[in-house]
């Protein structure tokens, strides 16, 4: 027999799993310094609450199986941050600003990305509750900061704003079902495919040059200008969103001057749930992006309490196969023979509450220090025990 | 390397027909790509290499980002069917049309369609569409065999100039989509890289037009010439 795991499903051993959780451990001790108060949602909940205002990819995305005590339909989460959003907006329910943040598997049907998993470790941190700026630099600071704490070297982050393709699309007036192709088009930066959607959509001129120039607003932060100019008399809502961005990069060259910033108006993830602000961030040498999130202002409207959001997710796995693999740590531990002696129990208590890794020697088993992964052993002398090198023991 | 470029083409039609574009960018390998037996080409620019796939692989390498940018068929790309790629470009080469073709005279055809095609989902989504049922025999080559032996009624292929179908007696239906060549490029790459991937970008789209200038105008004139 074979025990082989499902596609897309990975068990973490061990090494590698006392990395993950040094690294789940570093992860919440910096989200408790930033004020931000740890959530666990449940791992299966009704499917409505887990995809109300979510979108039709995170519905695929959802394994489903039906409740045998309500033979209601229930799904395994495929993301936390609605979970997140729920809480917020049901239990919680205050005006002032509420900082969450959450680690936990999710599980998708089908799998994504480089790595090729169904079962990413997601961690995250949302911040309910400030419509303003503010609160984005604070998530992308954090999402920064978290990049910094799992070492994965050189950041560069993505800056987009789903406000001025919304806006566009509204003034063109197109059905859902136009605005979902002309968004598959866009996404791929696909001009001319743009252009032939938009004909056949009989889309006005002036509109058509706008949204196909989408597709080329991207680069520096001189793009921006580009924007501005290229836009020219539009709705107010949009030139407001170019002026968000413009003040979230001022801000973030004076937070993290050596961070490359790049800006896409053509950049709309999430487009289904998403209302301001979207953000990623990206390290050389990995072909796709390592962390993202943004804007979802009245997710909570429907649980009970529409309120501005705004958060950032990673997933933890992804994050340890791009950072530097950690230098081979020496084997660290004591070897205690076994025996029922009050001092040696004492003793091995003593150690182990100092932090010590102590192993017991089981009896019947010739097994050496180095078997155990110990560097040191407790031996006997006369009435005391005493922990000793494993050279010593050998002469 | 870093601030590189790597490019990933297949070999064959889409790799000769390339290879004119991005010699206006310079970009010129070093090695003969017919004769050179390595998959990874210098060329005369230091920072630029060539590598030379399968075209089934080109959107694959460059959505995982082990190729910057490449240059892949349409019909190659709808099949692929990933929006984790940039097609900022049609290079207007390679040009054909994927068709659906049958035979001339037909007998009593199934109740259910049976198509043969290398285009599996492409040919799934046409038919869908239109709301027909149909049973896809996916093969890998030599698709205008399997109506005259009897293994399908439909064929799903790509159509150049039609002599193929027509040899073997058997003749276009319905059009699916015009086929050329995109450029395509790795998200990453165009946001890490955005001054070299776009400039290249441009480069491509200034050779595509040169190109096309040309040709038109070698047409406008073989026109007069025959008058």
């Amino acid at each position: 027999m074979r025990w082989l795991l499902p596609d897309g499903i990975e068990e973490v051993l061990p090494s590698e799993a006392w990395h993950l959780e040094e690294l789940r451990r570093r992860l919440v001790d910096l989200y408790r310094t930033w004020g931000y108060d740890l959530v666990m949602p449940p791992f299966i909940e009704y499917l409505e609450s887990l995809l109300t205002g979510t979108g039709h990819d995170l519905d695929l995305q959802t394994f489903k199986l039906t409740d045998q005590l309500s033979g209601r339909m229930m799904g395994l989460r495929a993301d936390m941050t609605p979970q997140v959003a729920r809480i917020d907006a049901h239990h919680l329910r205050k005006d002032l600003p509420v900082r969450l943040c959450y680690l936990g598997t999710v599980l998708h049907t089908r799998p994504t990305g480089f790595n090729r998993s169904r079962s990413p470790f997601q961690v995250g941190a949302e911040l309910y509750g400030h419509a303003g700026v503010e609160a984005d630099v604070e998530i992308l600071r954090l999402m920064l900061e978290t990049l910094k704490a799992t070492e994965v070297g050189v950041v560069h982050l993505d800056l987009g704003h789903v406000g001025i393709f919304r806006g566009l699309s509204r003034e063109a007036a197109l059905s859902a079902e136009q605005e979902r192709a002309l968004y598959n088009a866009l996404q791929r930066k696909a001009r001319a495919e743009m252009e032939t959607l938009m004909s056949e959509f009989a889309v006005p001129a002036g509109l058509q040059t706008r949204l196909a120039g989408l597709a080329e607003l991207n680069g520096g932060i001189e793009m921006l200008d580009v924007a501005r100019e290229r836009l020219g008399d539009v709705g107010p809502n949009m030139l407001a969103a170019v002026d968000a961005l413009q003040h979230v990069a001022d801000t973030m060259s004076r937070y993290a001057p050596d961070v490359p910033l790049h800006f896409d108006l053509a950049e709309l993830r999430g487009y289904a749930y998403h209302t301001g602000m979207v953000f990623a961030a990206l390290v050389p040498g990995h072909g796709e992006e390592v962390a993202r999130g943004g804007r979802y202002d009245n997710i909570g409207g429907v649980f009970g309490q529409a309120r501005p959001a705004t958060g950032f997710s990673a997933d933890l796995k992804t994050l340890l196969s791009v950072a530097s693999p950690p230098e081979a740590e020496a084997a660290s531990g004591i070897l205690s023979p076994w025996s029922a002696d009050e001092g040696l129990m004492s003793q091995v208590r003593a150690l182990r509450s100092a932090g010590e890794r102590v192993v017991y020697s089981l009896p019947g088993h010739g097994d050496s220090p180095a078997d155990l992964g110990c560097d040191r052993v407790i031996v006997r002398n006369g009435e005391r025990w005493e922990v000793t090198g494993i050279e010593d023991d050998a002469e | 390397m870093l601030q590189g470029l790597t490019i990933a083409l297949s070999k064959g039609r889409i790799l000769k027909e390339s290879l004119p574009l991005l010699a206006r960018a310079g970009i010129v390998p070093v090695d003969d790509p017919d004769t050179s037996r390595k998959l990874v080409l210098d060329t005369r620019r230091e920072d630029v290499k060539l590598v030379i796939i399968r075209a089934q692989d080109v959107p694959t390498y460059v959505e995982y980002g082990a190729a910057d940018v490449g240059v892949a068929g349409k019909d190659v790309l709808m099949e692929y069917d990933s929006d984790g790629l940039y097609e900022p470009l049609d290079l207007g080469i390679a040009r054909c049309r994927m068709m659906v073709a049958g035979r001339r005279t037909e007998g009593r055809l199934r109740r259910r369609l049976r198509v043969a095609t290398k285009y599996v989902k492409t040919s799934r989504a046409f038919y869908a569409e239109q709301g027909l049922q149909v049973e896809i025999i996916k093969l890998y080559g030599s698709m205008e065999l399997a109506p005259l032996v009897g293994l399908a009624d439909r064929i799903v292929d790509l159509v150049d100039t039609g002599n193929t179908l027509k040899a073997n007696g058997l003749h276009p239906l319905q059009h699916i989509a015009d086929i050329s060549s995109r450029l395509i490029v790795n998200k990453a790459s165009m946001k890490m890289k955005h001054h070299v991937v776009k400039d290249f970008v441009a480069q491509m789209a200034r050779a595509v037009e040169v190109t096309g200038r040309a040709q038109s105008q070698t047409r406008s004139r073989g026109a007069e010439a025959g008058d």
